[in-house]
């Protein structure tokens, strides 16, 4: 796939205080791209110079055949006109890109706010606040969408109702850079994961690479019939002990002792992607 | 201009639903037609509600309700994500900036139909004046706005200016030290030219403080904003 845009060697700092340290990474077309890190670790700050809100500092961004790419962005912090309705918010930002307001009543459609239209956005829970934002960041046409922590704290069902909305436009071409330090969410949505730490990439790549990568004890457990739990090293000896307790119908379950990201993260900061 | 538009549009809108920016804008027009109506003196100078109100409306409308408007946007992120979506601060400020004004000579107009004893051209000139004195509270209001991180910042810095500008004009009348001292500020120009707008005279003295007040507080706009830029 094509490449949208490739960060190399990037540094920020915010006066003595150094942000991001030496990042480099692509972001191909279509990706949905997760950056992770725990609170801190420099996601918003790489977010916000990406989508120009920071002067870039060092290092260079290129962008794909070096145009200026149309970026939708979802923040965590609002940005809503709290006495205004729905709509109304809506509107004032059809209204900037000049789409037709036929699009508001889409996206409200997509995003299950038909009904709310005209409800005072400071009457809204977190959740119908953050699928309007996503309404708002989907107005227009765009290369790319950035959401930051787009399901931080929100409950599972708003939570899923979001991730519908993301593997949607997902569908419809759209390249997505989410940052999130939900690693479910990233495992569930996310083609690509980048894991930050202090303002470092510390590893990329595709999620279930990056876990099979890091799975150093390298055994499979076995629940059997009889209730009895076995744990097995991937080896060849084992494999025969495996082939025969198969044969036999004796096995409930096998599970692979691969990590979670969540625990690659810990393995490589000795810290929680939560912290 | 269509984003300008935009931002008017969206504004009036906002303002009808935010009460403390509304009352700004029609309390002194409400008391000046409720006074001019309900005290008759007759030693009372000509106009006297409509000129004691319509200063300390320049002195406080328009410099609350914008410096109000724009921390509030800085606050809430909302102004951030304005720009983010290709309207430019001059675009932005030029729209809250017109939005004010347009607010606030309604106010003006109100003052003006309440004159009495002024000819068609007084009233004109009347208008003019409150113009210039609405500009240069949106001067300094904007001021306060873009060099104040909040809300809560630009609301302890608002009062004590909307006070010195708002009241020095009216507690000059009492004191002849204040008086010496507020001929400096903008306000106090103010109240004189509408004080002698029956009379006519020369006004330069005035014009010429009100100039050099909308460029001092011009200047400080423009540092503040090269410093903190609007978000």
């Amino acid at each position: 796939m094509a490449v949208l845009i490739e960060v190399n060697n990037l540094s920020f700092s915010f006066g003595e205080k150094q942000i991001l340290k030496d990042i480099s990474l692509t972001v191909e077309k279509e990706d949905i791209i997760g950056l992770l890190g725990p609170s801190g670790a420099g996601k918003t700050t790489l977010v916000n110079i990406l989508t120009g809100q920071l002067k870039l500092q060092n290092g260079v961004i290129k962008t794909f055949h070096n145009r200026n790419l149309i970026s939708g962005i979802m923040m965590d912090s609002f940005g809503l006109y709290d006495r205004l309705t729905v709509w109304d918010n809506l509107k004032i930002f059809a209204d900037i890109y000049q789409v037709p307001h036929s699009r508001i009543e889409t996206l409200l459609n997509r995003a299950e706010l038909i009904n709310d239209k005209k409800t005072i956005v400071n009457h809204l829970s977190k959740g119908m606040r953050n699928r309007v934002n996503f309404c708002r960041a989907l107005l227009k046409d765009m290369d790319i969408l950035y959401l930051d922590e787009p399901t931080s704290g929100l409950d599972p069902a708003t939570t899923d109702k979001i991730h519908k909305l993301i593997e949607e436009e997902r569908k419809t071409g759209t390249t997505i850079f989410l940052t999130t330090h939900n690693m479910h969410e990233a495992e569930k949505l996310c083609n690509k994961i980048i894991l930050l730490n202090e303002g470092t990439v510390i590893e990329q790549g595709i999620p279930e690479e990056i876990c099979m990568k890091y799975n150093i004890e390298n055994t499979r457990e076995l629940v059997l019939k009889n209730g009895e739990k076995h744990i097995l090293q991937n080896n060849r000896e084992n494999a025969a002990i495996l082939f025969e307790m198969m044969k036999d119908e004796k096995i409930i379950s096998i599970h692979s002792s691969e990590p979670d990201l969540e625990k690659v993260f810990l393995y490589l900061t000795g810290r929680k992607l939560n912290e | 201009m269509k984003h300008i538009i935009t931002i008017i549009q969206k504004q009036l809108k906002d303002t009808l639903k935010n009460k403390p920016i509304l009352i700004q804008f029609i309390m002194f027009p409400l008391f000046s037609i409720v006074m001019t109506h309900a005290i008759q003196i007759q030693e009372m100078p000509e106009n006297f509600f409509v000129n004691l109100f319509a200063t300390m409306y320049i002195g406080m409308a328009p410099l609350v309700s914008i410096s109000a408007i724009i921390s509030e946007e800085k606050e809430k992120n909302t102004l951030r994500v304005l720009l983010m979506a290709d309207v430019s601060p001059v675009q932005y400020l030029i729209g809250i900036g017109s939005y004010v004004f347009f607010m606030c000579i309604i106010g003006g107009v109100i003052f003006c139909c309440l004159l009495n004893n002024v000819t068609n051209t007084q009233r004109i000139f009347f208008l003019l004046i409150m113009s210039i004195g609405i500009i240069a509270s949106i001067v300094t209001g904007a001021s306060i706005g873009v060099g104040s991180k909040n809300q809560m910042t630009a609301t302890s810095v608002t009062i004590p200016v909307m006070m010195i500008f708002s009241f020095a004009p009216m507690l000059s009348m009492f004191n002849d030290k204040i008086e010496k001292i507020s001929k400096i500020i903008y306000s106090e120009q103010i109240r004189n030219l509408i004080n002698n707008l029956e009379n006519g005279g020369d006004c330069m003295q005035n014009i010429t403080v009100i100039l050099l007040n909308i460029i001092v507080f011009g200047t400080l706009f423009s540092v503040l904003y090269k410093k903190r830029g609007l978000t």
